[in-house]
């Protein structure tokens, strides 16, 4: 097995506390990760490190092999992103919006590229409408479309469903699920639907106050500690991660 | 440097002005009104000055032209900054393979198209309709204008790295900031009627021997190479000095966070 997301010994401290504390962890190829946390748990800054737009304290990131912090540009044309808190610009149309970011991440064949993932999400009818007054379900369809313009080796799916109703939710899973089976793709998932990455992801990583509490697959790991399902050990990693007894 | 991703840059701004034309406005009317009322205010120098008055007006025309085209150099790149600032894009550029020099220089390359076209408009009401030709500066008005195009790209560098700093808020620091150099250039007047401690400011600023060379050519006197070599050079030393202060405030909120939240202007 292949790692295309690597990351060892991560830290990043914020006026002297700790958001990241030494994580390391690896996701490979074909597989989805749910990167699961209480709010302020260090979910979104381990994110951000992985996209460059943090840079960490201490520690590596390799995508693909390729070290984010030596060649910044080339590990970055290996991923792609969804994130509540990056709307694809609001004063452009879907097809514009689309043209300029598979630019930016070097599609090839960008027209054709663009006219299947328009398909693929449902989108097409939206082409020429601005990305400001879809609802927040079709925007957020046009920041998957986006995500999947340039068929990233490794995808990070900050809440990617949030604002989608449950058919479109499904859609955008199963679509996922195939990109990861087709491509030998790697995703790194971060939700707070637990039936949702409990049905999706093969393993899960638990992170509490920066550190990785535990980790395994979300259908076997809530027995493990005697817990009815995964969102019971949510709760007991949020709220009392000492009881635990990792 | 990939100049696919220098493309994109200019293609969202290209795509904003087309999808609505009144980004122009600001773009093209303020050098229509600022040439109309000078070009008046010329003809009426002309009226009553006679000879000294054609000379004067001939040169406040040319100071007015050239100081409106760095204006509007500075003003289109920081607009096509700003546009990312409004639009909360800078997560979905810098968590993309784009660098900062590419994304500079399609900014550059915004600006230069902009700023090209108020100034032919410009040039072309001068012409028409207060027979005031630019054909009097001959050839000496490429390197003029380029080091006034590099000094104006400098200060959009400079002031789009005030904002990235201190966040959407510190928009309104970048429209004085021409305004502030103005008086200490020798826009309308050679600098040696200043005071010492303005003159020495005036001569560490390239747009100084600009504007000195223009005034030369009005007199009928040659432009020495040295004004011309003190013009661009010094115009090619502020960008890479704008350059270097950007990349050092882009660093900086990579490092501490601002740029991953950037809305919230400060992560202290």
């Amino acid at each position: 097995m292949n790692a295309v997301l690597a990351l060892h010994g991560v830290s990043k401290t914020y006026d002297g506390m700790k958001a990241v504390d030494s994580v390391s962890f690896t996701i490979e190829e074909g597989e989805i990760v749910g990167l699961l946390g209480p709010n302020g748990a260090g979910k979104t800054s381990t994110i951000n490190m992985v996209l460059g737009v943090l840079t960490p304290d201490a520690g590596d990131i390799t995508i693909d092999a390729i070290d984010i912090g030596k060649d910044r540009a080339q590990a970055l044309g290996k991923t792609n992103f969804v994130a509540v808190y990056a709307q694809v610009p609001g004063n452009l149309s879907v097809w514009q919006a689309l043209y300029i970011f598979g630019i930016l991440y070097d599609t090839p064949n960008l027209a054709e590229r663009i006219r299947t993932v328009l398909t693929e999400y449902d989108l097409e009818r939206f082409a020429r409408t601005k990305v400001g007054i879809l609802s927040s379900g079709e925007q957020t369809r046009v920041a998957l479309a986006k995500a999947m313009l340039n068929r990233p080796r490794l995808l990070l799916l900050d809440e990617p469903t949030a604002s989608l109703d449950p058919s479109s939710a499904r859609m955008v899973r199963a679509s996922i699920r195939e990109y990861v089976r087709e491509r030998k793709g790697a995703v790194l998932w971060t939700s707070h639907n637990m039936q949702e990455v409990a049905e999706v992801c093969d393993r899960v990583l638990f992170i509490s106050h920066g550190r990785i509490l535990l980790q395994g697959n979300p259908k076997t790991l809530p027995g493990e500690y005697d817990k009815e399902n995964l969102e019971e050990l949510f709760i007991t990693v949020a709220r009392e991660p000492l009881s635990l007894e990792i | 440097m990939n100049f696919s991703h220098v493309y994109a840059v200019i293609a969202r701004v290209y795509f904003l002005v087309r999808t609505n034309p009144v980004r122009l406005i600001p773009m093209f009317l303020w050098s229509i009104l600022t040439i109309v009322l000078w070009g008046f205010i010329a003809k009426y120098l002309v009226l009553v000055a006679g000879t000294t008055g054609s000379v004067l007006a001939v040169q406040f025309i040319g100071a007015i032209l050239f100081w409106e085209f760095l204006n509007r150099v500075m003003h289109s790149f920081v607009m096509a900054f700003l546009e990312d600032v409004w639009a909360r894009n800078f997560l979905n550029y810098f968590a993309s393979p784009l660098t900062v020099s590419e994304y500079i220089t399609g900014l550059t390359s915004v600006s230069a198209v902009m700023s090209v076209l108020a100034f032919l408009v410009m040039a072309v009401i001068a012409s028409l309709v207060f027979d005031i030709s630019l054909a009097v500066y001959g050839l000496f008005l490429i390197p003029l204008l380029l080091s006034l195009y590099l000094f104006g790209i400098a200060l959009g560098i400079f002031g789009a790295a005030l904002v990235f700093r201190f966040g959407p808020a510190a928009e309104w620091l970048l429209w004085p900031i021409p305004a502030v150099v103005t008086p200490f250039v020798g826009v309308f007047y050679p600098v040696s009627i200043l005071p010492q401690w303005m003159q020495s400011i005036g001569l560490a600023l390239s747009p100084t021997y600009a504007f000195e060379g223009m005034r030369q050519i009005i007199a009928g006197n040659a432009v020495s190479d040295m004004t011309v070599l003190l013009a661009l050079g010094g115009a090619l030393g502020a960008l890479i000095l704008a350059y270097v202060f950007f990349l050092f405030i882009y660093k900086r909120a990579v490092r501490t966070g601002l740029l991953a939240r950037y809305s919230a202007e400060s992560v202290s």
